[in-house]
């Protein structure tokens, strides 16, 4: 069935397909934006162990997205994947390094004997909780802003600063950089606020219910704060369009814009997302009897249509997805970095698995979380991190 | 495009190696123990005993452990390529990419979530689900090590692709030729199979320990009979499916079969070495020199091993390099010759494609299009990248030596779960002393062999990173190498701290034993 579909509609599936999976990574980073809170939310020993627990039963999920999503760019634009893994070396690599020493830390931190102390494992889960939010929100800000690259004729990639990617982040001479900070402390505040509405949705603790509550509010503001800084500058920027018909990358005032004007269903899913993600922050802050534990679906599923809508702005209607400002013809659109239609096609079939795993994480997401976690199983259950 | 930065590219390969290696002292246990896991809690769930309820428990507290650890190394290794290798991960993302994108989908999925049923499942769902989550974590791991042992076969056996001179990359044409390709299958089955082993190693030398201890005698001795038996059957099949991946090399990739056995003069009726020395070794230069120190050879055991015909010809390395007419065998700089004219081809096509030259594009095309002439010319494209045919050859002592010490090893594990099985039945086992310590001693042995396995595998093929068509050094991502070696260490400090607290861990949760169970 896949094999009659033209390349240029594979291609997009297959964009669609990474931005959905994009979209789910920043709603489950709820992990990693509750890692943070480890040290504000509990306070007492107990109720340390009861947030780490009911995240631990969790992390994989952002863990196994964040690997798919790399081998399902890999396979679908590889090009993309070589350009910007290669050439944002350190970006990723410190990224990388925040992942590793998570993967080992719920294991690890309560176990006797374990080496480096129970409090560096708590740290490693703090480093994780930061650089994985705001690294991974800055880098898809690059999206609209772009980097500076070039691509030779063998397709080889040359980064023209040596801070590999760093400078993104950290040189402020380029008013590109505060675009791009903003979404990566949109994000890790919104990862936040997800984690507090998880923690209200799966764990049993008047105290820790309270201070949750409280800290949703505190961290809803400045996630606002940031969200509405970044959406507008890119809304106002000079976008990285494609000629369609000479595959000429030039740019185009209000690019991100028009295409939100032009695709009135990403549009529509834009807003639907956005005003999701506030109405499960305003009714689980201002009816929490009745709405807390529903929060973190509404306002999660918000965050998958948001993100998933801004990544679609960022690829679709002939705009480059990973563009270079340094050498714009260099930009990566979905028809330059794709891989062969055979491949596309083939991979498409494999796609049709999603929805059965998606059906099986949920229903064991159930099974796991059918009780919330309340002091006195942390006592009981012989395993717990 | 000929000035390689050495520095560069050897740190990359010291950071690929350290970083594989590392992932691959976690994984084997987990693909076996997985398995064994999954036996015993059927147990369980057939005869209720608790007993074998808690023998379950212990096992699984320590594949939490190493899990954990398998996985913060393993992602580094996914994101590696693009990020050291990246001139490689374009080339072929076409066709590499696929397999590791579906082990994704499919199997790390499967077992991160059926994981959690395992762990906290106990007292949540009923038996019978998490008895079924237990053996889907099992078959979840074990697909993981399908896709990306596909991924890899490919690197040493290109094949169920075409190249398209317009993008100038390999492409994919035939899934299920990538998938069903001899080199994959093989890797596939001999290294589940083999890691089966390592673990049944394990559980057979962590329980010889409580033996020795005189304490949980009972959870040993069950644990030693689940896991002896698992490991015997195991040995057998790998044994045959390491033989069945010689046979394929020595069709694939004759320059490491001939320096596994560090053969340098081919002939008919090849000896198998079966244990040897290398000494005052002959080089390529200088290939008349006494090689061995000391060797034990079986006769024409090598021929039939290539071939299955005592009388049959294998090529050595000096035939491969200088070309052997007798048997067909085309030199190195023969092939360097004919990359060379794919290679100039390739580049005038881009030329001709730039002037819009469309007559000259024609002809230029038809070459790509032309089955001869890609097998007799194309088919060496990565050799043009080298100018002295000495530099393609692997490392021997290194490629001989972990062959035969992981041979060696398969053989004496097979004798050893025999003569614990033996004592087993005869019930004599926990008297047995020495033959306890022997089973505790050689826990880091099955270690030894898993990680020569892999070293045979990818020192084996050097300097290739996709046989024949893609050399190592053209595969790295251009870099200043200080970022390289600085990232080196900072892999080396933090998977070698994660590695002591590992140990550390497990020694006091074995100490604990399982009677407290789990923390
Ligand atoms: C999917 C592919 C793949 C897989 C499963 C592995 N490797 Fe590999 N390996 C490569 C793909 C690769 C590579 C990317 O192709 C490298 C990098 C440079 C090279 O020559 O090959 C490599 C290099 C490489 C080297 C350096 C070779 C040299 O110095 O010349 C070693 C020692 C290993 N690997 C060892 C391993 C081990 C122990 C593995 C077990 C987990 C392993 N590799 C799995
Ligand atoms: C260079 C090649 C490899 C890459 C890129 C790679 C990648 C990964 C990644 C990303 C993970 C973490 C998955 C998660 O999110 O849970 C992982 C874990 C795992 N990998 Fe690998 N891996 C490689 C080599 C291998 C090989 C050769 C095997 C088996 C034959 C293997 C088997 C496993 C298994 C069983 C796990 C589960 C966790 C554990 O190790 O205990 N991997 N790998
Ligand atoms: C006793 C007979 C054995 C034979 C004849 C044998 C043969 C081989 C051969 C020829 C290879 C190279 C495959 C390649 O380069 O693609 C290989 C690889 C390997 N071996 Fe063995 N082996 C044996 C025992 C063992 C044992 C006991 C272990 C570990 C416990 C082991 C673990 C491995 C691993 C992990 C690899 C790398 C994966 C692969 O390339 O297939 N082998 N073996």
């Amino acid at each position: 069935m896949f094999e009659t579909l033209d390349y240029s509609i594979l291609q997009h599936y297959w964009y669609a397909i990474n931005a959905l999976l994009g979209a789910l990574l920043v709603f489950l980073l709820f992990v990693q934006g509750g890692q943070t809170l480890i040290y504000t939310v509990a306070k007492s020993e107990l109720e340390k162990k009861m947030l780490i627990n009911t995240l631990g039963r969790k992390w994989e999920f952002t863990f196994t997205t964040l690997v798919t999503f790399g081998g399902a760019f890999f396979a679908s634009f590889p090009l993309f994947y070589s350009t910007s893994f290669g050439g944002a070396y350190w970006v990723w690599m410190i990224i990388l390094f925040a992942f590793i020493v998570q993967a080992v830390s719920y294991q690890y931190r309560s176990k006797p004997n374990n080496f480096l102390g129970q409090k560096t494992y708590e740290l490693f889960l703090i480093f994780n909780g930061v650089i994985a939010t705001v690294f991974l929100g800055t880098a898809v800000a690059t999206f609209f802003t772009g980097s500076g690259f070039h691509i030779d004729d063998m397709n080889r990639t040359f980064w023209d600063s040596p801070f590999r990617g760093l400078e993104l982040a950290l040189d402020f001479t380029r008013y590109a950089t505060f675009i791009n900070l903003s979404l990566g402390l949109a994000v890790f505040f919104l990862s936040r606020v997800l984690a507090n509405l998880y923690f209200l949705n799966t764990i049993d603790h008047l105290e820790i219910n309270q201070r949750a509550h409280k800290s949703l509010f505190n961290n809803a503001i400045p996630f606002l704060v940031f969200f509405l800084f970044f959406l507008v500058n890119i809304l106002l920027i000079d976008g990285f369009a494609v000629n369609p018909d000479t595959k000429e990358v030039f740019m185009e005032p209000n690019k991100y814009l028009h295409n939100l004007l032009q695709m009135p269903i990403v549009l529509i899913l834009f807003l639907l997302g956005v005003v999701m993600v506030l109405m499960g922050i305003l009714r689980a802050y201002f009816v929490p009897k009745k709405c807390s534990s529903k929060g973190i679906w509404i306002s999660g599923i918000g965050t998958v249509f948001t993100v998933f809508g801004l990544l679609l702005i960022a690829g679709y209607n002939n705009t480059a997805y990973y563009p270079s400002y340094s050498d714009l013809q260099s930009s990566i659109t979905i028809f330059n970095s794709s891989s062969s239609k055979y491949t596309l096609v083939a991979m498409s079939y494999v796609s049709l698995m999603v929805p059965f795993v998606l059906a099986y994480i949920v229903y064991a997401w159930r099974a796991v979380n059918n009780k919330k976690i309340d002091a006195a199983e942390m006592n009981e259950e012989s395993h717990t991190y | 495009m000929e000035n390689f930065d050495l520095t560069l590219i050897d740190w990359s390969r010291a950071q690929f190696a350290l970083t594989a290696l590392y992932h691959w002292l976690f994984v084997p246990l987990t693909l076996g123990i997985t398995f064994i896991l999954a036996i015993m809690e059927t147990i369980y769930y057939k005869t209720g005993d608790p007993e074998w309820k808690k023998i379950t428990k212990f096992w699984m507290t320590l594949f939490g452990i190493n899990f954990a650890i398998g996985v913060a190394t393993g992602i580094i290794l996914e994101f590696e390529f693009g990020t050291n290798w990246s001139n490689y991960s374009w080339f072929v993302g076409d066709i590499f990419g696929a397999p590791l994108a579906i082990e994704g989908i499919m199997a790390f999925f499967m077992e991160s979530t059926f994981i959690a049923i395992m762990f906290f499942g106990w007292n949540k769902v009923s038996k019978g689900f998490h008895l079924t989550a237990t053996w889907l974590t099992a078959i979840g791991s074990n697909l993981s090590a399908l896709w990306i042992l596909v991924a890899n076969g490919w690197m040493q056996n290109p094949v169920g692709m075409q190249f398209n001179p317009d993008t100038a990359r390999n492409e994919m044409v035939d899934f299920f030729e990538v998938l069903f390709n001899p080199a994959a299958v093989n890797k596939f089955l001999h290294t589940i199979f083999s890691s089966y082993i390592l673990a049944a190693i394990f559980v057979v030398g962590i329980s010889a320990w409580f033996l020795l201890k005189k304490k949980e005698i009972l959870f040993a001795k069950r644990s030693i009979v689940v896991a002896a038996i698992f490991g015997l059957i195991f040995s057998v099949m790998t044994i045959f499916t390491g033989d069945e991946s010689a046979r394929e090399i020595s069709k694939s990739q004759p320059m490491k079969f001939a320096s596994m056995e560090g053969l340098y003069h081919g002939t008919t009726n090849a000896p198998l070495v079966a244990f040897g020395i290398l000494k005052d070794a002959p080089t390529i230069e200088n290939p008349e020199k006494k090689d061995f120190a000391f060797k034990v050879e079986i006769p024409g055991m090598l021929s039939y091993m290539a071939n299955l015909k005592f009388d049959s010809f294998v090529p050595g390395i000096y035939d491969l390099v200088h070309g052997n007419v007798d048997q067909g065998i085309i030199s190195y700089s023969e092939k360097i010759n004919r990359g060379l004219v794919a290679r100039n081809t390739l580049s005038e096509y881009k030329l001709a494609l730039k002037g819009n030259d469309a007559v000259l594009i024609d002809s230029l095309r038809s070459n790509f299009e032309n089955k001869e002439w890609m097998e007799g010319y194309f088919n060496y494209f990565g050799y043009s990248y080298f100018s002295n045919p000495h530099d393609i050859i692997p490392n021997v002592p290194i490629t001989f030596y972990s062959f035969h010490i992981m041979v060696i090893l398969g053989g004496y594990f097979m004798a050893l779960f025999i003569i614990v099985l033996f004592f087993v039945m005869k019930d004599t086992l926990a008297g047995k002393r020495w033959l306890l310590w022997i089973a505790l001693w050689t826990m880091p042995l099955g270690y030894l062999a898993s990680e020569s396995g892999w070293i045979i595998a990818e020192m084996g093929r050097q300097p290739w990173v996709i046989q024949d068509l893609m050399p190592t050094m053209t595969a790295v991502s251009n870099i200043d190498s200080n970022s390289v070696i600085i990232t080196f260490w900072l892999f080396f400090a933090v998977f070698t701290a994660l590695l002591i607290a590992e140990i550390k861990i497990m020694l006091k949760q074995i100490k604990i034993g399982p009677n407290e169970g789990g923390h």
